[in-house]
């Protein structure tokens, strides 16, 4: 195996481009060299892209926040703006593995892993999330919902890189937050993880929604039926009953070892209902 | 000299070091990293040895080509069942060591390779060429007792039922306990509970995986370093399945990351010689956290009914349980300690207790705290339970009318001595938390729990310094704070200071046998032979002093660190501290030492109550521990915090079986859940701080009434989780674990049952 740590995105793109065999990009290596270590996978070449430093900043846009692909979920958690304007987000990305874990880990990583279970991907769902990808041929922005395409399998193609994810600009009243279901408490993986951002209008009345659900389909999915629940109502108990049905329907899982089909499903709808409350809390302050 | 092991009330009441909470000795070095582990021991030259697992859950092994293998360069040996002989006296620890004619459970080992890198014994196990021949498997224990079941041994007929059956089964063995008459006394019952229940397998869950170097020299001698909980019996099985001479293998235990009972046997450390004998070379073995899910020793699962009897005003009239226990691939499952706990907290007149030890493809079980009590427990105190709510009696007070007592007639035999289990039970009631009102969705459980405890072979040596310090040598691996309580009553007899005292776990070499750290035998068994040898050595020392005084030895006595004329008849003379008497040894004979080799058989008994109010999700089923009390007793708690660091560290195991711990299976055969973010052992954050309560009901057979204290803990507690949840979940739950989906399951099915 091969090790490469170049310090410009052009040279990585160009060492990924030139592999023949096997390549895989290191960021925080939290799902990486779990995979090299278990065997699961054998790469003949490893680009780690921390030295690159466009890569490691997070970076106002526009209203919104540009967030580098190397730089760690620890690192968002201390950007208090950050933290300020995608709460939901934040919350997510610090709940990947533990507190070592997210020293090193990246939200990007996260997304590239292409977990149907992966924390912060529901959360970006919601958050209308861009993906910035550069590649040999180029540049290219994609919704991160377009990420995954099979569970472990993304649809960037050969020798490209998320150089980044844009979280964009967000109107007065929004709020969003994210819940998973573990049985226990932390260093867990979601049963069920549901990712909800919400606008209100000035009278209380929900203009816009997104939900994002994970671990209950082969991908992370975003629910438009569910968002539309929430749309037009001001998130009362009626909305919230359409909004958990809703989002119980939207439920593709299998009976696994993390959970039922029949528990997955109910579970997705009470959630759903528990973090919409908490993004209505948030948009109302 | 002859040794008592006599209750001593005065010397008990007079205890200066006892009792007190000293600094751990190995502190400072785990904190540091400066501990070597079983994985921290490295050899020159040493090679890396990686093991070839079966992918098949039952299959036959028709041949295995290891040719490609040890053609590739770098790899020096290739082992597999040709190279370990047939023995009779060890066939299920041989055949489980290194497959013979099947492979039994998916990762039952098949071939091991040692070579100079890891990627390259890696390639080397690709290499080998295993021509398998599938059969169908049964992992479910109830599965494995129908007559249709995959049989796994042709050689199994069941004992312990007569007539021996003529054909073949997985079922190994029956047993049963009890007396009376059960039907008469169902007879008499106002009321009859009679429930299935059932538990998952579990892992103790040790977070340092097995690990050891074997090297073994061109004329055979061997040494082995490994993590173990009993490194003579390591050497005893080691050398018996690689044929060599006790003598010539020296065994030294690492210091030890977690054991739990799970470290008793031996997977690799055979595996390891072979290949170092081999090879010539030392060979280091580490399993991967998988390989320790899979092919390391889990306990049984188990299926079971219990059928109690009581009558209105709360006396149990009759007991009956059967319980079906696996215990993987081979006999061995703790289904006959499963009978005799099930029911022994109670006083009963009619019990009938049965039990069957069945093989499934699974790993082969190992020990693991009090094996097989807490699944038995589970079942009896789950229906003591619900047979006190039906009659609207208070758990505490039910158990309390049905308690066992000193002279009490066990449920499996002798009759008990004296015992705390009353004195647990009323500690329990007295306790806050018994009293605290609960919230909605929060339920209250209580249960008891009783295990036998061990003394066993011991051989403890203690030696006298010039200093005037002492160091003690041990034979059974600390796996709980031995090292800390060997010295605190080496300290206590010499009426030396703890800080004088120092104490090492010696390897095979430097003492007579040991049977390992188990049973709850170590502060009592070799905490014994450390009293004693200290005493020999104040005989000792007393001696010394009179021949320096030219009076009788026996006009020497010896009080507080001093020999001192025994009364005005025997001289006046100067008090000789240990310090003097250490320092002109050399003068008054040589050095100064006691010993004690022993086979300690007055353990005492012991007896918990624990008390646990959780809260669970009525939308999710989550369950939230949200209080937890231990009371246990101790006989005599040596150094406290150890203690209370075992009745916690039991509680928390226990809490993770009830809730969210299980081997779970594929249709495969194959384990799905091979590592710890699915097999979800408590984290830190699940648990409040786990309250203790020690009890000391003095054991009549120790001077200080010491009792075992590392195994009860662990009795009490699925039942108490279980009876909690029941209770905050309204409907009576009775499989482990209690999962979210299981729980959520059974709160909408009574909320349908209801509708």
């Amino acid at each position: 195996m091969r090790y490469e740590a170049p310090d410009t995105i052009d040279a990585a793109i160009a060492i990924l481009a030139a592999e023949d065999g096997i390549a895989r990009v290191l960021a925080g290596g939290t799902d990486l060299l779990v995979q090299i270590r278990s065997d699961m996978i054998e790469p003949d070449l490893v680009v780690d892209i921390k030295n690159i430093n466009s890569m490691r900043s997070i970076t106002p846009e526009n209203g919104g926040y540009r967030i580098g692909g190397a730089v760690s979920c620890a690192e968002m958690g201390e950007h208090a703006d950050l933290c300020a304007q995608w709460p939901g987000v934040v919350e997510a990305a610090e709940l990947i593995g533990s507190t070592q874990v997210q020293g090193r880990a990246t939200m990007t990583g996260n997304l590239c892993n292409c977990g149907p279970a992966a924390d912060s991907v529901p959360a970006m769902v919601a958050a209308e999330a861009i993906a910035t990808i550069v590649g040999p041929n180029g540049r290219r922005d994609i919704p991160v919902e377009d990420m995954p395409v099979a569970p472990g399998k993304s649809s960037l193609t050969k020798g490209e890189i998320v150089e980044s994810v844009f979280l964009p600009a967000r109107p007065e009243r929004s709020g969003d937050a994210y819940l998973r279901f573990i049985p226990r408490t932390e260093m867990d993986i979601a049963v069920v993880g549901v990712g909800i951002s919400l606008t209100l209008d000035g009278h209380g009345t929900c203009t816009h929604a997104r939900v994002g659900l994970g671990a209950v389909a082969a991908t992370v999915l975003l629910v438009d039926d569910a968002a539309k629940a929430l749309i037009g109502t001001r998130v009362d108990d009626a909305a919230l009953d359409k909004l958990a049905a809703a989002t119980s329907a939207a439920c593709k899982p299998i009976n696994d070892k993390r959970g039922t089909i029949e528990f997955r499903t109910k579970v997705a709808g009470v959630l759903a209902q528990r973090v919409a409350k908490i993004a209505l809390d948030r948009a109302g302050k | 000299m002859t040794h008592s092991s006599d209750f001593n009330a005065e010397k008990a009441s007079n205890l200066k070091v006892i009792g007190t909470r000293p600094a751990r000795p190995d502190g400072v070095d785990k904190v540091t990293g400066r501990a070597r582990f079983g994985a921290d021991m490295n050899l020159p030259g040493q090679l890396v040895g990686r093991i070839l697992r079966s992918p098949h859950p039952h299959a036959i092994i028709k041949s295995i080509d290891t040719s490609a293998a040890e053609a590739l360069d770098g790899v020096k040996a290739v082992v597999t069942r040709d190279d370990f002989a047939e023995n009779p006296d060890n066939h299920a620890v041989l055949c489980n060591v290194m497959a013979r004619e099947k492979a039994l459970y998916e990762g039952h080992t098949v071939a091991a390779v040692a070579a100079s890198t890891a990627t390259i014994a890696r390639k080397a196990l690709k290499l080998i060429n295993v021509d398998y021949e599938p059969l169908p498997h049964v992992t479910d224990v109830d599965a494995a007792m129908q007559p249709d079941a995959p049989v796994l041994h042709d050689t199994i007929f069941t004992s312990g039922v007569d007539p021996v059956p003529t054909i073949p089964s997985n079922i190994v063995a029956r047993c049963e306990f009890g007396h009376g008459d059960v039907e008469a006394g169902f007879a008499k019952a106002d009321i009859i509970v009679e429930r299935e229940l059932k538990t998952a397998a579990t892992h103790q869950g040790y977070i340092e995986p097995h690990a050891c170097v074997a090297s073994v020299s061109t004329d055979g001698m061997s040494e082995l370093w490994c993590c173990t909980q009993g490194h003579f019996d390591d050497r005893k099985i080691c050398a018996a399945l690689l044929g060599i001479d006790v003598s010539r293998l020296r065994v030294t235990a690492s210091e030890i990351g977690g054991g739990f009972g799970g470290k008793t046997t031996v997977f690799i450390e055979p595996v390891a010689l072979a290949l170092s004998r081999k090879a010539g070379r030392p060979v280091k073995i580490v399993m991967s956290r998988e390989e320790v899910f899979k092919a390391s020793g889990p306990t049984a699962s188990t299926s079971m009914r219990v059928k109690i009897g009581v009558t209105n005003d709360g006396r149990m009239t009759a007991c009956d349980g059967e319980f079906r226990l696996q215990g993987g691939a081979f006999e061995g499952s703790p289904f006959d300690s499963a009978a005799m706990t099930a029911f022994a907290c109670y006083d009963l007149e009619n019990v009938k207790s049965v039990a069957f030890d069945v093989v499934v493809n699974r790993p082969k079980g190992a020990a693991y705290r009090a094996p097989g009590a807490p699944m038995s427990v589970y079942g009896v105190e789950s229906v003591v339970d619900e047979v006190a709510l039906k009659i609207g009696m208070d758990p505490i007070e039910f158990r309390l009318k049905n308690a066992v007592r000193d002279g009490s007639q066990s449920s499996y035999g002798p009759k008990f001595g004296p015992n705390g289990l009353v004195e647990t039970l009323e500690a329990a009631k007295a306790h806050p938390q018994y009293k605290t009102p609960l919230g909605p969705n929060q339920g209250r459980g209580i249960a008891s729990g009783f295990w036998f405890n061990y003394g066993g072979e011991t051989c403890s040596n203690l030696n006298i310094n010039a200093d005037g310090t002492v160091t003690l040598a041990v034979g059974t691996p600390d796996i709980g704070g031995s090292r800390a309580s060997m010295c605190m009553m080496a300290a206590e007899e010499l009426g030396i200071p703890y800080d004088s005292v120092r104490a090492t776990v010696v390897d095979t070499g430097a003492l007579g046998f040991n049977e390992g750290s188990y049973g709850s035998r170590v502060t009592y068994a070799s905490g014994l032979a450390i009293i004693n040898a200290a005493q020999q050595a104040i005989t000792e020392m007393c001696k010394r002093a009179s021949m320096m005084w030219d009076i009788p030895a026996d006009a020497v006595t010896w009080e507080d660190g001093y020999a001192k004329p025994s009364g005005a008849n025997a001289g006046e003379f100067e008090p000789m501290s240990l310090a003097e008497i250490a320092a002109i040894a050399a003068n008054t004979g040589g050095p100064i030492a006691g010993h004690r080799e022993h086979n300690a058989d007055s353990a005492g008994i012991s007896f918990g109550t624990h008390i646990v109010d959780t809260e669970v999700d009525p939308e999710t089923g989550r369950v939230d521990v949200l209080r937890y009390t231990v009371i246990q007793d101790a006989g005599k708690a040596i150094h406290p915090d150890y203690v209370e660091g075992q009745f916690q560290g039991g509680a928390v195991q226990g809490i993770g079986w009830a809730l969210n711990e299980e081997y779970i299976y594929g249709d495969d055969g194959k384990l799905q859940n091979a590592g710890f973010l699915d097999y979800r052992v408590p984290v830190a954050s699940d648990l409040p701080m786990i309250d203790t309560v020690i009890v000391e009901v003095p054991n009549p057979g120790h001077p200080y009434g010491v009792r075992g204290v590392g195994e009860t803990g662990i009795v009490p507690p699925l039942a108490a989780v279980a009876n909690s949840v029941s209770a905050a979940a309204g409907v009576r739950l009775s499989e482990l674990p209690m999962s979210p989906p299981r729980v959520l399951k059974a709160m909408d099915d009574a909320k349908q049952a209801a509708e």
